[in-house]
């Protein structure tokens, strides 16, 4: 079963706490200083693979008012990602999360350009970059545990379990509270769908999400194509192969012989 | 060591000790690129791809078409009047290709592993596929231009046995062509909602693979145009004329496509907005599409013969245009996808510069001591030395 989370934006006030549970998790290095996690500058870069972002706003009351977003790999139901790479170094496992293999990877960062989201990173100072992206915790997934900065979560933000009853959860909870949430799941139909959804008070284009996403998979235009072209491969070779052999006899029957000469390479 | 009995020459020019300046020069960042990583370059997370991926891959690609089309008519179409252009033309191309090949090493950060594709199948990725073709194809042509180097080498036995190959490898060359010069297209139809819609189509591919048909014998003609002058060869009015029309008929069915895709994906009124993206787009229509099709059309439509100073002109406008079309998907229609702004690194020119001089130098050295051009016009090379 294809596991979700629900992240409810308007519980969240921002302590970081998850941030600093990834880091803990994933090993990875801090750097407040040049790659905050928390903030108005807080941004996805190779050393985090989850930022709280900060973002200044106007409540229901007209009153400035503060909004926090989480931030990571949406990890899509057909990740865009998983199908530009070549090597089939990033994967959806059938549990969820959107992995990365190291060991595979080449570094041609198409997957970067693919990303409709543009959140695979990559390690520029490094001799032998590796991407880098958040990887859902994927080994206590499969092990029944949810992600690690779930686990942290002080005000239970977010919400863990199989994606499909999560988008009926989000719609509960828009139905029982109509006027706090705006009538939107982000990632129910972004891009053909994420891991991730997200409820808000506040349009998402204002907490730094792009909204302007297709609402189809992407991998499917591509397939589009791909699956025509050993169809089209062959057909074009015999066309191809039939022209030469018409070509050559005519031009055999106008000089009276068969044209042995091979062209100009001989 | 002598090559077709007469032994190796190279010329020594100031222009050509300026081109092994910047192979020096290049083989010193190569190095150094490949101990310490992409670090040298100007490429951030919002532009993964720079100049590299434009100049040694996207229009190394394109201009390097110029192989397969002259083949392909020469021995497929069976127009023998192209012959004289069929064996520079098959050396550019394999030249280029083999360029973009080490473009593309340079490229990847994690070099050492390039073989992975070859056994871990990314069957879903428009890059396996373009690697595959890419990789298939480089190997096709250096068969392709095997009997020429055998021959020079004095193994007639094993020129003779490529030689026989001909047919399946042009064939086989043109399948390949087809499909990896399209894939460099339909590379970027997975970046809908970041690709500019100016750009962003299904036809993306279509697009690609008649525009490489256009463009490639473009390039053999101003290929042949600067070798003629150098090497004082004679102009092959009858094979030049033929690649001209052969342009200026692929290149409108590519000027039809594109303007009609605008049109019906309801772009017209972004292509005249007037801000940086339409004008780039615009200077690539017409550099590339109205102008040299209006001096074809012109010339065809009063039934004249083309000069030479119009043929050249038509295929450097059309080079020109493949070259902003490329660059206006990898940089111009990304750029608001990437929301900050990128310019290569002097460490990326300066490689990119250096691998094109290694380039004109081995074509240089191969066409001075083969059997590329016709064999009086070899003469005449090696005398003008």
């Amino acid at each position: 079963m294809s596991k979700g989370v629900l992240v409810d934006m308007t519980k969240c006030f921002g302590c970081g706490a998850c941030t600093v549970a990834c880091k803990l998790w994933n090993e990875k290095k801090y750097d407040e200083v040049n790659k905050p996690t928390v903030g108005e500058a807080a941004q996805l870069v190779d050393i985090n693979w989850t930022v709280v972002s900060k973002h200044d706003v106007t409540d229901g009351n007209g009153d400035a008012a503060w909004r926090f977003a989480k931030k990571q790999c949406l990890h899509c139901v057909d990740p865009a990602c998983a199908s530009s790479c070549l090597v089939g170094a990033l994967r959806r496992t059938p549990e969820g999360p959107v992995v990365y293999h190291p060991d595979l990877c080449v570094g041609c960062r198409y997957c970067m350009v693919a990303c409709p989201f543009n959140i695979p990173k990559y390690e520029w100072d490094k001799s032998f970059p590796k991407v880098s992206k958040c990887q859902m915790c994927f080994t206590r997934v499969v092990a029944g545990e949810q992600p690690a900065c779930i686990a942290v979560c002080p005000n239970q933000v977010m919400q863990f379990g199989d994606r499909d009853a999560l988008v009926r959860e989000a719609h509960r909870r828009i139905a029982d509270n109509g006027q706090l949430y705006v009538n939107h799941v982000f990632g129910e139909t972004e891009v053909g769908g994420t891991a991730w959804l997200y409820l808000s008070d506040q349009p998402f284009d204002r907490l730094g999400f792009k909204t302007s996403v297709p609402q189809e998979s992407l991998p499917a235009y591509t397939w589009q194509i791909l699956s025509k072209l050993p169809a089209i491969l062959l057909g074009w070779t015999a066309i191809l192969s039939g022209i030469y052999f018409i070509n050559k006899r005519r031009n055999g029957a106008a000089e009276g012989k068969q044209d042995t000469t091979g062209g100009p390479q001989a | 060591m002598t090559i077709n009995g007469t032994r190796i020459t190279f010329r020594m020019t100031p222009f050509r000790l300026v081109l092994i300046g910047f192979s020096v020069i290049f083989l010193g960042i190569v190095a150094y690129r490949l101990v310490n990583g992409l670090q040298m370059t100007n490429l951030t997370d919002a532009w993964p791809w720079g100049l590299w991926i434009f100049i040694d891959v996207k229009l190394g690609v394109a201009l390097a078409a110029g192989g397969f089309t002259t083949a392909g008519i020469y021995y497929v179409l069976g127009v023998k009047k192209v012959k004289s252009v069929v064996k520079p033309a098959i050396l550019t191309a394999w030249l280029g290709y083999c360029l973009v090949g080490f473009g593309l090493l340079m490229d990847l950060g994690r070099w050492y592993g390039w073989w992975h594709p070859i056994f871990s199948w990314g069957e879903h990725s428009v890059m396996f596929e373009l690697y595959m073709c890419v990789l298939l194809y480089t190997i096709v042509l250096t068969c392709e231009f095997a009997p020429v180097l055998f021959k020079g080498l004095g193994m007639q036995k094993i020129s003779s046995f490529f030689t026989r190959l001909t047919a399946p490898l042009v064939i086989g060359g043109i399948a390949l062509s087809t499909m990896h010069q399209s894939s460099l297209g339909s590379m970027y139809v997975l970046t809908l909602g970041k690709l500019n819609e100016l750009w962003w189509t299904m036809l993306l591919p279509i697009l690609y693979y008649s525009s490489a048909v256009a463009v490639g014998p473009a390039m053999v003609t101003c290929e042949t145009a600067l070798a003629g002058r150098f090497f004082r060869h004679d102009w092959d009015a009858p094979a030049m004329t033929f690649l001209a029309k052969w342009s200026g008929y692929v290149m409108t069915f590519y000027a039809v496509l594109r303007i009609a895709d605008l049109t019906i994906r309801g772009q017209l009124s972004a292509l005249f907005a007037l801000d940086t993206v339409s004008l780039m787009c615009l200077l690539e229509l017409v550099v590339g599409c109205l102008l040299p099709l209006f001096f074809f059309w012109s010339c065809k439509l009063r039934g004249r013969e083309m000069t030479k100073t119009m043929i050249v002109r038509n295929a450097v406008l059309m080079v020109l245009g493949v070259a902003l079309n490329r660059g206006n998907v990898v940089f111009t229609g990304m750029a608001e996808a990437a929301g900050t702004g990128y310019f290569p690194s002097m460490a990326e020119l300066f490689l990119s510069l250096g691998l094109i001089s290694a380039g004109i130098l081995l074509y240089l050295f191969i066409v001075e001591n083969f059997d590329v051009f016709p064999a009086h016009d070899r003469q005449a090379a090696t005398s003008a030395s």
